[in-house]
């Protein structure tokens, strides 16, 4: 009824295919060590704390998104408990010091495609240009 | 769905990641200034409005001052293709912006004035009626706004909008834009755009772009809700238009004649 | 009972092909458009909608016209029509995955359509219609498998189908009517702001969509075993006269009210339409040509004589099919927008990747059609599963 020899081999074909992205990535010799990614201001302080925002900066985003746009709530308090204003270019951006040198970094190396910046300007890299003038 | 994937991948992969990025964090070092939020208070009213000056307007007929401040505070692209064209506020003859005005006694002269048009700010806006994801809604104070994030494009708004004070984004706006002002996002293909009675300034405190760039006054923005207002004295004062108000979406944009 | 859909021979299997590849063409020309933006379309800042959403309007009409053949089998018993109305159904099913094809082509953000459901708007009309399209599209792909299910093991079907039936019938008329409400609700466009917009769609889809039935029943009898009877044929060129003067009918309706009310906002579409305006002529041979095209099909139709000769009805399918098509798959969309709010007037011609997308929808549509009509066919019997086609 049933052929098991098949339907191994099948499953062993499926599961070789399945990862080829690990082989792709393997024979490119993909650069597997972690990105570095440059720190903000000594002083200052992000949103949440760091490893929280590791996991949920691209949900915060959403919110303040939602808050700003849609209900015209605009600022917030960082984790220090100073006033922020929820901006993704003129927060986030500005004091990272622009995309190049934090976000895109990690995407980048995660190969995620952030949509927003088809929009959003980057901002950090303005101001950091403006100060490096000054 | 997205929510899935990075539960997942939060949960799984980032654990061990985390530290390691975090260690490569560490060693970074940054120029940048600290960022401060900005001061300001934000402008609040009941009922938003503007009132403009019909006569002070043509009486400068090649003054396009309010236009481009507005284009470029907002990073509207500049198409030369009238397909593609995208404006937030622009210039019409009088006889197009006042179709239900027309008067053939009143010369070729008055049918030609231009006219300053811009998106109303309905008091019961048809756009936002039709619009399938709420990415248009009528906020309290009577702003028209967009959301520029959810709207999928089907440009049913513009088919409702009277006015045609709605432009929708043909192709990627970006290289057409003359200069980008980083402060305020651009737009992408594929979303409706419009007028937003620069509610990013009200929040800062600021008035509209158009109204502040006139070199000759004749945009006056207030509070209707606000008796004392000066635009409400105006509107008092003297007579004035509205767009196709006969249509019932009670335009909050006034011409004084 | 669809894997019969995947038994034929050559013939079949060269169209089946031939179908795919020109949806291939149409998906490549659609990944086009994904890229550069709707501009590669002939839709402009002041005629916004074009083609697709046309097609789509006109579509939804074929589709709804399943009902043509459903409520007289199942609301009045009408026997002849037993064979047809699962053919009916399968290309209701066919249309109604053509509209939904096109209402995608046409969003200028596709990635983001689910958020007509995570963020609903019931004031949107649009909502509605996405709601009713679908439902539609589930009712008869449901309907049309119960019911050929219940042909085969020659017991009735269960009772629950019976209802689902019953309720595919005012939801056609629902589909229809609530894809003119987003028309006819718009107080800005003027040419589309009357009453008569839903009774004339549903009145120029039960002629033009029972009319691609009857054609595609005389094809299937001439490559099948499949017969449809002489009461059937009859009782529909009757259906699809009726409509059409109906459709007549109302267009005079509009034409009336517009001309001799003569208020210029309405009357200037219809001169656009009928004679052109300012030296644009765009739309005019083809409004003629529909009007033309439909009442000449009503002159032989209204002969009984000629009504019943199958040539010369299938001529008048033909016409009436295109006939309405013209006027709405093309012209009633583009004149609503011209001219503008604010008096201009911008001509709209589709390019050809808007054509090839178009193209590309009918022919996955046709597709759909075909493999579900094979599968029906091969089912009773009227086709052998292996032999041509
Ligand atoms: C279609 C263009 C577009 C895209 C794509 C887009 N945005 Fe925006 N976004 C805007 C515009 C325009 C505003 C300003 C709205 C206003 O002020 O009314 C804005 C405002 C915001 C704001 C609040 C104010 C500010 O200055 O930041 C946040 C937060 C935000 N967007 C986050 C995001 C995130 C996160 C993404 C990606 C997931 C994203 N946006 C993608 C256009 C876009
Ligand atoms: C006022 C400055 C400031 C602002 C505004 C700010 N951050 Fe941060 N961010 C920091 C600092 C400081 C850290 C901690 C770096 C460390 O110690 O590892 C950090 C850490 C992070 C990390 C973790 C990086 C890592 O080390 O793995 C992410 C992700 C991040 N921020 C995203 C954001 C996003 C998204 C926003 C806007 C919503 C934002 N930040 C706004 C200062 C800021
Ligand atoms: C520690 C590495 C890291 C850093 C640093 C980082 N991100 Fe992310 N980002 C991620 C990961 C992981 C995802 C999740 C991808 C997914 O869900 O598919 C993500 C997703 C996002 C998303 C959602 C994208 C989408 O399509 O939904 C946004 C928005 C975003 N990041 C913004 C930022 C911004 C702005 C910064 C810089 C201030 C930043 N990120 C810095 C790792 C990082």
């Amino acid at each position: 009824m049933y052929d098991a020899g098949k339907i191994l081999a099948g499953l062993a074909i499926f599961v070789v295919l399945v990862a080829t992205p690990f082989w792709w990535n393997a024979a490119r010799g993909a650069d597997t060590a972690p990105p570095r990614i440059e720190k903000p201001p000594a002083g200052t302080s992000c949103v949440l704390p760091p490893d929280q925002m590791r996991h949920e900066h691209m949900r915060l985003l959403i919110e303040w998104r939602e808050e700003v746009v849609r209900q015209d709530l605009r600022t917030t308090r960082d984790a220090a408990g100073r006033p922020l204003r929820k901006s993704l270019s003129e927060s986030c951006l500005a004091c990272h010091g622009g995309r190049e040198k934090s976000c895109d970094r990690c995407h980048d190396w995660l190969d995620v495609r952030v949509y927003c910046w088809d929009c959003h300007s980057d901002m950090g890299a303005r101001r950091a240009a403006v100060a490096g003038g000054r | 769905m997205a929510i899935d994937r990075r539960s997942f991948l939060a949960a799984g992969g980032l654990a061990g990641l985390a530290l390691a990025i975090r260690r490569a964090v560490a060693e970074g070092r940054l120029t940048a200034e600290p960022w401060a939020p900005p001061e300001g208070q934000a402008l609040t009213g009941t009922r938003w409005g503007m009132a403009i000056d019909l006569e002070a307007c043509a009486a400068h007929p090649g003054c396009t001052a309010c236009i481009e401040a507005c284009h470029r505070v907002h990073n509207v692209p500049r198409f030369d293709d009238p397909k593609r064209e995208i404006k937030w506020t622009w210039k019409e003859t009088f006889e197009h912006a006042f179709p239900a005005q027309e008067n053939p006694w009143a010369g070729e002269e008055r049918a030609e004035l231009p006219v300053l048009v811009m998106c109303n700010h309905c008091e019961n806006p048809p756009c936002t009626r039709v619009c399938p994801t709420r990415a248009t809604w009528k906020r309290e104070d009577g702003v028209v706004m967009m959301d520029w994030h959810r709207c999928i494009g089907c440009r049913y708004c513009v088919a409702a909008c009277p006015y045609g004070s709605r432009s929708f984004n043909w192709v990627d706006p970006r290289p057409a834009i003359p200069e980008i002002d980083p402060s305020f996002p651009t737009r992408t293909k594929g979303v409706v755009e419009k007028c937003n009675l620069c509610e990013e300034r009200l929040a800062e405190g600021k008035l509209p772009a158009c109204v502040t760039a006139c070199p000759y006054g004749a945009l006056t923005f207030g509070d209707l809700g606000d008796p004392e207002s000066r635009i409400r004295r105006l509107l008092a004062e003297r007579p004035s238009l509205r767009r196709k108000s006969f249509l019932g979406t009670g335009p909050q944009v006034f011409y004084l004649v | 009972m669809i894997e019969r859909a995947l038994r034929g021979g050559s013939r079949y299997w060269t169209l089946v092909g031939a179908l795919a590849v020109l949806a291939a063409l149409g998906g490549f020309a659609y990944l086009h458009q994904l890229r550069v933006g709707l501009g590669v379309t002939g839709m402009s800042r002041d005629v916004t909608w074009g083609l697709y959403i046309a097609q789509f309007t006109f579509l939804v009409g074929v589709a709804a016209s399943a009902v043509m053949v459903v409520l007289p089998y199942y609301l009045h018993g009408f026997k002849p029509f037993g064979r047809v109305a699962v053919l009916g159904e399968c290309l209701a099913v066919g249309a109604v995955t053509m509209c939904l094809l096109f209402i995608l082509a046409d969003l200028g953000q596709p990635y983001r359509a689910l958020n007509m459901i995570l963020h609903p708007s019931p004031r949107s009309i649009l909502f509605w219609d996405m709601i009713v399209l679908n439902g539609y599209l589930l009712i008869n792909a449901v309907a049309a498998r119960m019911g050929l299910r219940a042909e085969e093991s020659g017991e009735p079907a269960p009772k629950w189908v019976h209802w689902l039936v019953l309720l595919s019938i005012p939801w056609a008329f629902s589909i229809h009517t609530v894809t003119a409400f987003i028309y006819q609700g718009l107080a800005a466009r003027p040419f589309w702001l009357s009453a008569v917009m839903a009774p004339r769609f549903l009145a120029s889809a039960f002629c033009s969509g029972p009319a691609l039935l009857l054609l595609i029943c005389l094809l299937v009898g001439r490559i099948s075993r499949f017969r449809i009877a002489d009461e059937a044929v009859d009782r529909l060129s009757i259906i699809i006269t009726y409509a059409l003067l109906a459709n007549l009918f109302l267009l005079g309706m509009e034409l009336f009210t517009a001309l001799y009310g003569a208020i210029p906002e309405h009357t200037v579409h219809f001169r656009y339409l009928f004679l052109g305006l300012d030296g644009h002529h765009e739309l005019v041979p083809f409004m003629w040509a529909s009007v033309l095209l439909c009442v000449v099909a009503a002159v032989v139709l209204l002969r009984p004589a000629w009504r019943r000769d199958r040539r010369v009805l299938a001529w008048a399918a033909g016409m009436i099919f295109l006939g309405t098509w013209l006027e709405k798959g093309w012209a009633m969309v583009v004149a609503g927008f011209v001219p503008s709010p604010t008096g201009a007037i911008t001509t709209y011609a589709p390019t050809g990747t808007e054509l090839l997308i178009a193209l590309g929808i009918y022919s996955a549509g046709a597709l759909i059609v075909t493999m579900l009509y094979r599968a029906v066919l091969v089912t009773r019997g009227d086709l052998p599963a292996r032999e041509i086609p």
